[in-house]
């Protein structure tokens, strides 16, 4: 469901558009929206969600409607229509992770951050959700934060505890 | 120890890089094939080896392969499927990590056969570690002369890209991942046509599987012929099983087509049996799209015959009794856990994934999702089974793409094998917000099938 709750202005850099340039090439000629997907994702990595004005952009750039843009963010379930925390940690709540553990790893994460599935810390720094099967089972429970999706496996309540300590500090040496 | 064919180097240090690869015999495929074979030859050996779709389909690759039209003058692709995100399966992660220049030959020497000069391995977006894995890889066999222009002297070009998903587990359905490849919503097409005639771009198009495309890599080395020694019938090679759940050594095994299931199970070579001394339940054979099978019928089919992985005996019996080799995402219950909520799980990951298209599929998923969860958590009425079976009946086939079938499978399976559990649910509410059903006669081996 799209549901946009705020808008924000954004400006593409030279760089950021060269990195567009480089997608639309392995396609031919005609057939730029292919890069569509691969430029959402480079969007999002840089401003940390889509906002319409982002994606207004992107169309531009693509030559293609707005509205292309707006039904394929909110179709796939890795583009953030509204404001995330910095770090957002996905823990995949399917099945095998739950054979292991994985709910007692959410309500965790939800007790120690403060705040519910979707919501932002006060601080701007975290949000959690869960999310559907990331190809990782036998590793369970596993989590994995963008926009480069490390990955974090074999959790427990423990490594849970070090990995927020650690991305605090990451976030203050920043 | 059995044969490995794509795991083979996977302990070497440094099989990741082009060098070390390349050391142990990496891209004698390419070699071979481009130098010595034409492309219908190419197609002629993954036609003899037997070759069987990995991705869960299990279609014989060299025939889809032969389907490929060829009108003159418009392109043909080749596309990789690496949207893995069939609950269960994670081999081709593994692959990827592990080993990307196996896929990065194969995809040569598949495009080659097919006639592509541009194709693309389409992996899904949350595996953005993967991509840059593969990317490097792509990088480093251009470097090599092994893609780009005029590949070994041959004449043929090839170029690779890299394509991320945007999180869809719709998108690993072929003509949904070549829409999604072309900047679309990921909604399956109506076929006919199929992408062998009309795909990526309305030009004719092959997709398959990582796994599929890294075992041409043997085939072509090898001999189809010698690919289609090892295994029974028409189950031929080797197949990577993703093993998870509650056992003792969850990973990525290659096993050999006929291993038996219980020596899967409970050889150290591969799961090391059930973990903390637990007993098992049940299992999921291929992926949650599969039917769920309690121990016994696991083990045993309804004939009485040893289970064996194989494509064809872990269909016997069909669905009333057998199940499907699927991805190999193969999951193991212990005696603790409750089928009613693992069910309601799967359905829950099927209704957030059904594209919506079709309404079988869109209000069915949703409506099965509410009556499980209902039932779970102490609210459910006994007719409610007859409902779901009622739901998932005319869902099954009813849709455009398997996913529809897929969100029924899990259902019919547990309501067929565990009734007993779910009528324990409904008619002790309380008790079962405290205690789970337990390990009950029908997963006890020592009793026979009804």
């Amino acid at each position: 469901m799209l549901s946009i709750q705020e808008n924000m202005t954004v400006e593409f850099t030279p760089a950021l558009l060269d990195s567009f340039a480089d997608v639309v090439s392995r396609y031919p000629e005609g057939k730029q929206k292919s890069a569509l997907l691969p430029i959402l994702h480079l969007v999002q990595a840089e401003f940390g969600w889509l906002s319409i004005d982002a994606m207004d952009k992107v169309a531009l750039f693509l030559r293609i409607k707005p509205i292309e843009v707006y039904e394929v963010a909110s179709f796939y379930t890795m583009y953030f229509l509204q404001p995330k925390g910095k770090y957002v940690l996905e823990i995949c709540r399917t099945g095998p992770c739950c054979l292991v553990g994985a709910e007692r790893i959410m309500q965790h994460i939800e007790n120690k951050l403060g705040v519910k599935e979707g919501d932002v810390t006060a601080d701007g720094l975290f949000s959690w959700r869960g999310v559907e099967c990331v190809a990782a089972c036998g590793f369970g429970p596993v989590l994995q934060i963008g926009p480069e999706y490390t990955f974090y496996e074999n959790l427990t309540e423990e490594s849970i505890d070090s990995l927020i300590d650690d991305l605090k500090q990451k976030a203050k040496n920043q | 120890m059995a044969r490995k064919l794509l795991l083979t180097h996977i302990d070497v240090p440094g099989i990741n890089t082009f060098e070390v690869y390349r050391q142990k015999g990496g891209y004698r495929a390419v070699e071979k094939a481009l130098k010595t074979l034409s492309p219908d030859d190419v197609v002629e050996e993954v036609k003899k080896s037997g070759l069987r779709g990995r991705g869960g389909a299990g279609f014989p690759t060299g025939m889809k392969w032969s389907f490929l039209a060829k009108p003159e003058g418009v392109p043909r692709y080749l596309v990789c499927n690496g949207d893995e995100s069939e609950p269960g399966t994670f081999k081709d992660r593994f692959l990827m990590t592990k080993i990307p220049h196996a896929l990065i030959e194969g995809m040569i020497v598949s495009s080659y056969a097919l006639g592509a000069n541009t194709s693309y391995i389409y992996i899904r977006g949350e595996m953005m570690p993967q991509i840059r894995i593969v990317e490097q890889a792509i990088a480093e066999a251009k470097a090599a002369g092994f893609l780009g222009k005029n590949i070994l002297g041959s004449g043929y070009d090839l170029e690779i890209y890299v394509q991320p998903g945007g999180g869809a587990y719709i998108c690993g359905e072929e003509t949904a991942l070549l829409e999604s490849l072309e900047g679309k919503r990921g909604n399956p097409r109506i076929k006919p046509p199929f992408p062998a005639v009309a795909g990526l771009y309305g030009c004719p198009t092959v997709v398959n599987n990582v796994e599929s495309i890294a075992a041409t890599v043997p085939i072509v080395n090898d001999g189809g012929e010698e690919y289609a020694k090892i295994g029974i019938e028409r189950s031929t090679g080797t197949k990577l099983i993703s093993a998870s759940g509650n056992i003792v050594r969850p990973g990525v095994y290659e096993i050999e087509l006929g291993l038996p299931v219980e020596e899967f199970i409970y050889s150290d070579d591969y799961c090391g049996g059930i973990a903390n001394g637990k007993r098992l339940k049940a299992i999921v054979a291929g992926g949650s799209s599969v039917p769920i099978l309690p121990t016994n019928l696991a083990m045993t089919t309804a004939k009485g015959e040893a289970r064996l992985m194989t494509y064809e005996s872990l269909a016997d019996g069909g669905f009333v009794t057998g199940t499907a080799m699927g991805s190999g995402g193969f999951i193991a219950f212990d005696e603790d856990q409750c089928i009613v909520r693992n069910t309601w799980n799967f359905t829950r990951f099927y209704h957030h994934e059904s594209c919506g298209q079709c309404s079988p599929c869109r209000e069915g998923t949703g409506w099965m999702e509410k009556v499980l969860h209902k039932i779970e958590y102490g609210h459910g009425d006994i007719s409610d089974i007859e409902l779901l079976w009622d739901i998932q009946r005319k869902i099954d086939g009813n849709t455009i793409c398997p996913l529809g079938d897929a969100s029924a499978w899990p259902v019919a399976s547990a309501i067929r094998h565990f009734r007993d559990e779910f009528e324990w649910h409904i008619l002790n509410p309380r008790e079962s917000q405290t205690r789970n059903f337990g390990l009950a006669h029908y997963a006890d081996p020592l009793v026979p099938v009804v």
